[in-house]
């Protein structure tokens, strides 16, 4: 099979949804001529024009209050918020406007739209272009979070997310974007609340997202090295959550470390976590461990700022623990 | 290139094209209809019959029949916390919009929205909407979406003067400009930002400021029915031909505090202030004497008009206190919406 980037493959499912459907328009700074600052989109205004590909002057609230003006009439606007950071700028347009009006109006009003933002840290950007949000957004009722950890799912979640009917966040991982994986020519669609089993196994589970689904995949192989099967879990939406994959896991393996890149504290691996433990507790051998990034807002200086997210040596040796009974009692 | 002309407030518009006696008709009754609505949730409240609390439009109908009553039902408007008079006068009716107050299930939202979420969605309200200044971006997204797929229907984004003092307007009224959408902002100036007087919230000129972005910009005087729609059929015509966006500052006064709750207001006003809005500037009173002056109905009828409305409105409260709420079962209902699951597969 073919071998595409994460850039491509987002850009290939954008233009292929923007050929299929007349409504569907992008909005945001800096996304026609220059194709965003990663060139994620470029060579779409040369094929859809400045009529649907659409730069906006740096209103970050402004542009994805007019998007969910425009999906709540008939359209289908694609947000580009270029940095996961601005999330903060769009929180009333995002989370009391696009995200309720579904509910408030008793089901008549809708907002399809996608915002496609990005999170990640190492990248050396300073503490507000680095943090990864996602916990903020999956916190309120009625947004759907979608978070690709390659090519092959950013394709097929972006497909998805531009066809629901509902606001889509979707964050890519923005140290990805020059990663290559195998992603088929023809057409097709990765159903949300639907989570990828990356790799069998039977002594752990590691639950990853984004770019974690590779550091689980590259802690397995540490593991596999020492006699540990580990069975990695993509959960590729976290609203909705497959929850049945993961539990299904667990049950089996009877240990997880559920590893993300938003601060730990009251985040994503804390609320996985906790569901685990509500349904498969009389699985369990040893306490399900969370793993994000530390509660320090990201550093500048490299040798700080790879401390402050989880590493395949560090989950690798959190799995050897967990198996040797080690952290049973480690409160 | 600021393009600037304004009406005088105060003055009886000559309406260039007059309209036919009927729509002169429907202005009032959709006029006192609101006024009807508004006396009749306050009892709610008053009587404890309403849960949580309301933001009354008594004295400001002219701006929103006025604006209305330009436009054709395909046409958008956004609502604002103070929402009910621009609800009756898209089109609403009056059971829907008592059920939902009193959150009863036959609401226009299925009692999920409450009064500062009530809109008739079927008419082209996109919802009133709790955050002051929330929907200006909402406003100009449908504007854009109208000229994105070509067609011909305007929006009208009403915010109020508190809503001046809110950074999106300036963001969103920036790119209507620079794209020029047919969108039209109507800043209803009440004169009181919540309990705090506009002039000590509000810098410069408001009309200026929208002007600085080269949007025309209109004042108005918002007690007067004919001359808020005279100004407003030209501003909706023109953004059809392609000319929006535009800015009206409708000059009005609300009767009522804040909110239903805001009772004694001395503080930030006097009585004698109130009484001479509502005796000598009330756009209801004075719309009556202009349709008898003119021929247009009598003293009688005009009356008639009132009782008739007034029924209605007893009837439909009646009809809402009786209606059963949402089954408990809806509480988790219309989180989501729902997507055809044919147009989730490969060639859907």
């Amino acid at each position: 099979m073919r071998e595409i980037t994460l850039s491509q493959a987002v850009n290939e499912a954008i233009a292929e949804e923007m050929r299929r459907d007349p409504t569907t328009f992008i909005l945001g700074e800096d996304v026609a001529e220059a194709g965003t600052p990663f060139k994620v989109l470029s060579g779409l205004v040369e094929e859809f024009g400045t009529e649907r590909v659409i730069d906006t002057p740096i209103s970050e609230p402004g542009f994805l209050g007019i998007a969910v003006g425009a999906a709540m009439t008939g359209a289908r606007p694609i947000v580009d918020l270029m940095f996961g950071d601005f999330l903060y700028l769009v929180m009333d347009q995002l989370c009391n406007q696009a995200a309720k009006q579904q509910y408030m109006s008793g089901g008549k009003l809708s907002v399809p739209m996608v915002v496609r933002t990005n999170l990640g840290a190492t990248r050396r950007s300073g503490a507000q272009h680095s943090q990864s949000l996602h916990a903020l957004v999956a916190h309120i009722p009625g947004l759907k979070i979608a978070m690709p950890s390659s090519a092959y799912e950013a394709k097929g979640l972006m497909k998805t997310a531009i066809r629901d009917n509902n606001p889509v966040v979707i964050f890519e991982d923005k140290l990805m974007y020059q990663d290559k994986a195998p992603v088929p020519e023809e057409e097709y669609l990765i159903p949300f609340g639907e989570a990828n089993i990356k790799r069998k196994g039977t002594d752990i589970t590691l639950i990853g997202t984004s770019s974690m689904v590779q550091v689980a995949e590259a802690a397995a192989k540490i593991l596999e090295a020492e006699g540990i099967s580990a069975e990695v879990i993509d959960p590729r939406t976290i609203v909705p959550l497959d929850e049945e994959t993961l539990l299904k896991s667990v049950r089996k393996t009877s240990r997880a470390i559920v590893i993300d890149e938003g601060h730990q504290s009251y985040g994503i691996t804390g609320e996985i976590a906790s569901r685990l433990n509500e349904k498969a507790f009389y699985h369990l051998d040893a306490p399900v461990l969370r793993m994000g990034a530390m509660d320090v807002p990201i550093p500048f200086s490299p040798v700080l700022e790879d401390l402050t997210v989880p590493t395949p040596e560090g989950v690798a040796e959190n799995a050897r623990r967990l198996c040797a009974g080690e952290m049973i009692h480690a409160a | 290139m600021t393009s600037k002309t304004k009406t005088k407030a105060g003055t009886k518009a000559k309406t260039s094209q007059s309209l036919s006696k009927d729509e002169y008709i429907r202005m009032y009754t959709q006029m006192v209809r609101i006024r009807s609505f508004e006396d009749n949730a306050n009892q709610l409240y008053l009587s404890a019959k309403m849960p949580g609390l309301t933001h009354m439009y008594s004295g400001e109908e002219a701006v929103a029949v006025g604006i209305c009553e330009a436009l054709k039902d395909s046409d958008r408007i956004t609502s604002t916390h103070r929402g009910h008079g621009h609800c009756v006068a898209k089109g609403a009716n009056y059971n829907e919009m008592f059920c939902e107050l009193l959150g009863k299930k036959e609401g226009y939202c299925r009692g999920k929205g409450g009064s500062m979420h009530i809109a008739d969605q079927s008419h082209g309200n996109l919802g009133a909407n709790a955050i002051v200044g929330g929907s200006m971006g909402m406003a100009t997204g449908s504007a854009l979406r109208s000229k994105l797929l070509k067609k011909d229907d305007v929006t009208v984004c009403f915010f109020g003067d508190g809503a001046t003092a809110q950074g999106l307007l300036y963001e969103v009224m920036n790119m209507a400009a620079l794209w020029h959408l047919p969108v039209i902002y109507a800043c209803e100036n009440n004169g009181y930002s919540e309990y705090t007087k506009t002039e000590e919230i509000a810098a410069g000129s408001i009309t200026a400021r929208a002007e600085a972005f080269g949007i025309e910009a209109f004042q108005v005087d918002g007690q007067d029915v004919l001359a808020v729609n005279e100004l407003s059929r030209k501003l909706v015509e023109r953004c059809r031909n392609n000319e929006g966006p535009f800015f009206i500052e409708l000059l009005t006064y609300r009767y009522h505090g804040h909110h239903v709750g805001d009772i004694n207001r001395e503080y930030y006003r006097s009585k004698q202030e109130e009484a001479d809005w509502k005796e000598n500037r009330d756009p209801i009173i004075r719309f009556r004497g202009w349709l008898v002056e003119q021929g247009h109905a009598t003293e009688e009828e005009i009356e008639a008009m009132n009782k008739e409305i007034k029924e209605e409105a007893k009837k439909a409260v009646a009809y809402a206190e009786a209606a059963p709420y949402p089954d408990t079962s809806e509480v988790d209902m219309h989180v989501y919406a729902e997507t055809d699951p044919a147009t989730l597969r490969v060639g859907g």
